[in-house]
């Protein structure tokens, strides 16, 4: 199964590599586009409830302030302005009363806001990324364009207009508009780094059950609140979602450190003289590319990156060092002792006990071992024969073809040679 | 708590008796009491507390104390307050507990619930919060609103932290002062939050749209609860790969086991006399902790050698510092804490290495460390000598001031040394943070080294660092 997914990946990059340029500029065009219709349409119109847009507006742009912290493994950097947005979209009514703004003032106050929140960031030289602007613009107009038309034409038809199905409604929208950004993003981001989609979709889809669910739930309580309460329900509710987006970026914070921690912790057997320089690190961007490329995602994508990060600290044990530090090219029985011990080394770390099993399995036959353990068996070999001079790279992958009886399992070199035949590991990317 | 002891064994009853009372009214024919919300909290709430239980989440669902207190004050505001007491009660007395004994732990925090939210209902009613909700045809009186929902929220923070710490001094026998100390800034802050979400709630409730839509203000709610739990666990893991990279140089350098957590302590004993803020103790403490984490770049054979060693093994030592700040460069949070391990062995009179500085030119914490490594080194016991006492080593740091010390930090410690006293035993772990007690069992008896017996000695598997105890989670 794992194969038939592999090669559909293959098919599609090699579909859309051609197209993917287009995919980018299209988003973003259409983004464009939409943003120059909201924004003329209302100055030509004028603005309906000017009150509400300019409390959504405010709203909007301080959420998008809260951008400046922002860490680079965040996923949703400015949740106050995303709900916000959302919420304005999703707005039919306000302390009782109808409101009147179409699809395209909501465009207008969304592209307003941003043009506002972005004057800092461009002060300092840090312009938003404008393919999250244009995702965001998308997103918003098609929970809007879901919404508006809908709720306007069935003011007064009993089906929606009050009680628990209007409730329902808005979920239902909310669910739709979530999807709909999840396959943009996972969109935009294979457009730059070429991973498989399915993998990529199934991040983000994981993605929108932590933040993401958050801001769909405060758009809709949002929209509620502001629907039963009137504008004064907005502080009220702006600060629960804060502190969700505070423990975010602790808990963001926390997580970098961590990862620079167990990475200073891999490049103590480089510092000791153990293995080469950079073999730690080369190893956990490779397995994490092929880890990719096989399908891999998620938790199971960090603890293959950590366990390829360690899997040779169980040489910090030996009293001297192997020739090199190439564990590939000692005897079986002693790569398998160094991998035990290195398991038992990680086992004290405090990282998921997974991790330690990927260790300790390295140096197993392939046929024994989880899919995990086979990748940073492969690659790290492929690194240790690459260091030795006479072989090369291609050299090295032949010793991986031929070891595939017993060492290495085929799929996993032939997703090797396919991710080092595009030229490498692509660039790290959060997420 | 691990048996219910005698004071608490007459408090917890006391405590139930008296939300006994607080329910009462409720129960009684002609309260008027709104059945029909009632059950819908009631049932709510159980359901919100049962994924706790059920097995097959495990862990996984990190619901503590705290993951629904939005729900309570939902029902202080929506309800009177004998009714709000009651839809406490079944939630509570079938969430998960962590620890024996679960009956007397149960039976706590379901009286204790059941006050606090009768007291933060009590209030909300005196504000006249009732009617500030809005209802069918009604809308609900915003901007006042907020009031009586922060004085809820506030006697809501104030009662239950109140019996927290009671329950700490009758049943874990905590000094009062110790039981509370922190609690209520603490709590105020989230409790605030809530009782902002639980109002939401209460006016969405009354609204046209039902109790439905009041369901979704819990859920960022509840994410965030989830994600805070995350960052524990994050956190926690942490603190094992720091302590894992003190281990990786002990199991290379088997004579010093020990050393590298005394010298942390000592750090901060220090740093503390120099009157330092929390967050730059927290930095020494790990660059003591860290200092002689460049010894892993040094060969196994130089480290272990028995006897004297030659200038060559000598020059491979000193070159540590630098091996040590090359593997934590890459580490953001230590900060400072870099510079202290590149710096720990320059002498003030610019004799050190390995570069020579002298006086102010080293970093400060460069220099605290530099005295509590030597400190630790005089009075820890190693397998070829015998430590020497505390006040023979003061002496000798004493001597050294001014060519070797810097003559501030040496006084700093024994001004340090005086307050607090010094024993050999150390902890384990890092995660022992100031302020909170040490889970038991985790006292390491240091100062008796041993050799290991083979050339790849692995240590025994233990188990990582438990996560950083609340009294929170010790309420029950």
């Amino acid at each position: 199964m794992t194969r038939t997914r592999a090669r559909a990946g293959v098919w599609t990059g090699s579909g859309a590599r051609t197209r993917l340029p287009s995919a980018v500029l299209t988003v973003r065009a259409a983004a464009a586009l939409l943003a120059a219709a909201g924004l003329g349409h209302t100055l030509w119109t004028g603005i309906h409830d000017p009150g509400h847009a300019l409390a959504f507006g405010v709203l909007i742009t301080v959420g998008e302030l809260a951008r400046w912290g922002a860490l680079p493994g965040e996923r949703e950097p400015a949740p106050l302005g995303a709900a916000g947005a959302l919420a304005y979209a999703l707005l039919g009514r306000s302390g009782g009363e109808s409101t009147h703004h179409g699809v395209l003032q909501v465009v207008a106050v969304l592209v307003a806001a941003h043009l506002v929140a972005c004057v800092p960031h461009v002060a300092r030289g840090t312009g938003p990324a404008p393919d999250q602007v244009a995702r965001r613009v998308l997103t918003v107009t098609f929970a809007a364009v879901c919404f508006q038309p809908l709720y306007n034409s069935s003011r007064n038809a009993s089906w929606s207009g009050e009680g628990p199905y209007y409730v329902l409604l808005l979920l239902a929208i909310l669910v739709l508009t979530a999807l709909c950004d999840a396959v943009l993003a996972a969109l935009l981001l294979r457009s730059r780094t070429r991973h498989p989609y399915p993998p990529l979709l199934r991040d983000e889809l994981r993605g929108l059950l932590g933040i993401g669910s958050a801001v769909c739930a405060t758009g809709v309580v949002m929209a509620l609140g502001v629907a039963v309460a009137g504008l004064w329900a907005l502080p009220v509710l702006c600060v629960p979602l804060l502190l969700t987006h505070v423990s975010f970026r602790r808990f963001v914070a926390v997580r970098t450190t961590y990862r620079q921690t167990i990475a200073s912790l891999a490049r103590s057997t480089e510092i000791a003289g153990y293995t080469p320089h950079g073999h730690a690190r080369r190893v956990a961007v490779l397995c994490r590319a092929v880890g990719r490329e096989l399908g891999l995602s998620g938790n199971r994508l960090t603890v293959l990156e950590h366990a390829a990060l360690m899997h040779d600290i169980g040489q910090l044990s030996l009293v001297d060092p192997v020739q090199d530090g190439a564990t590939a090219t000692l005897p079986a029985a002693e790569q398998r002792r160094i991998a035990l011990l290195g398991g038992a080394v990680v086992r004290q770390t405090g990282v998921d006990p997974e991790v330690a099993v990927v260790v300790e399995r390295q140096a197993d036959p392939y046929r024994e071992q989880p899919l995990s353990a086979r990748i940073v068996r492969a690659v790290n070999a492929y690194d240790d024969l690459c260091g030795e001079s006479l072989i090369g790279p291609l050299g090295a992958l032949e010793q991986l073809r031929l070891g595939t009886a017993h060492d290495f399992s085929p799929e996993v070199v032939e997703s090797l040679a396919r991710v080092l035949a595009r030229g490498g590991p692509a660039p790290v990317l959060p997420g | 708590m691990r048996a219910t002891r005698g004071a608490a064994r007459t408090f917890i009853p006391a405590v139930a008796l008296g939300a006994l009372i607080c329910v009462l009214p409720a129960l009684r024919g002609g309260a008027g009491t709104p059945w029909i919300t009632v059950a819908l909290l009631t049932g709510l709430y159980l359901a919100c507390e049962l994924p706790g239980r059920c097995p097959f989440f495990g862990s996984s669902v990190p619901i503590r104390a705290g993951s629904f207190f939005p729900l309570l004050l939902a029902a202080a505001f929506l309800l009177p307050p004998a009714a709000a007491a009651l839809v406490a009660v079944p939630g509570s007395l079938v969430g998960r507990v962590e620890q024996p004994p679960f009956t007397a732990r149960r039976v706590w925090r379901a009286a204790q619930l059941a006050l606090t939210v009768w007291a933060a209902s009590s209030v909300h009613g005196l504000f006249g919060g009732t009617a500030t909700l809005g209802g069918p045809g009604l809308l609900p009186d915003l901007p006042y609103a907020i009031l009586p929902a922060c004085a809820a929220a506030l006697a809501f923070s104030l009662v239950l932290t109140a019996l927290d710490g009671a329950i700490l001094v009758t049943a874990e026998r905590l000094p009062l002062r110790r039981a509370w100390s922190g609690l209520l800034p603490r709590s105020l802050g989230p409790h605030l939050v809530h009782g902002l979400a639980g109002l939401m709630m209460a006016v969405l409730w009354r609204g046209p749209y039902g109790p439905l839509s009041a369901l979704i203000v819990l859920l960022p709610m509840y994410i965030s609860c989830w994600v805070f739990a995350q960052y524990h666990r994050e956190h926690a893991a942490h603190r094992a790969t720091i302590r894992a990279l003190v281990q990786a140089v002990d199991i290379k350098d088997t004579y010093t086991r020990g050393h590298s957590e005394r010298v942390g302590r000592a750090s901060v004993l220090i740093a503390r006399e120099l009157g330092m803020g929390q967050d730059r103790l927290e930095v020494v403490r790990f660059a003591g902790i860290l200092h002689d984490v460049g010894k892993l770049g040094v060969p196994t054979r130089v480290l272990r050698k028995d006897g004297p060693l030659t200038p060559e093994e000598r020059q491979v030592i000193e070159l540590h510092p630098e091996y040590g700040h090359e593997i934590v460069r890459g580490i953001g949070f230590l900060g400072e804490a870099r510079a202290a391990i590149l710096h720990h062995h320059e002498r003030l009179d610019g004799s050190g290495y390995p570069y020579g500085l002298s006086g102010r030119e080293i970093p400060e914490f460069a220099r605290v460390v530099a005295v509590a490594d030597a400190f630790d080194a005089m009075t820890s016991t190693r397998s070829y000598r015998r430590g020497r006492p505390v006040p023979a080593a003061l002496e000798e740091l004493k001597r050294c001031a001014g060519t070797q010390f810097d003559p501030q930090m040496v006084r700093a410690l024994v001004r340090g040394l005086e307050r607090h006293g010094w024993s050999a035993v150390t902890a384990a772990g890092t995660a022992d943070e100031p302020g909170f007690p040490r889970p038991r069992g985790e006292h390491a008896e240091a100062g008796a080294p041993r050799r290991s017996g083979g050339l790849d000695h692995v240590p025994p598997p233990q188990s990582p660092v438990p996560a950083p105890q609340s009294p929170a989670d010790r309420r029950g």
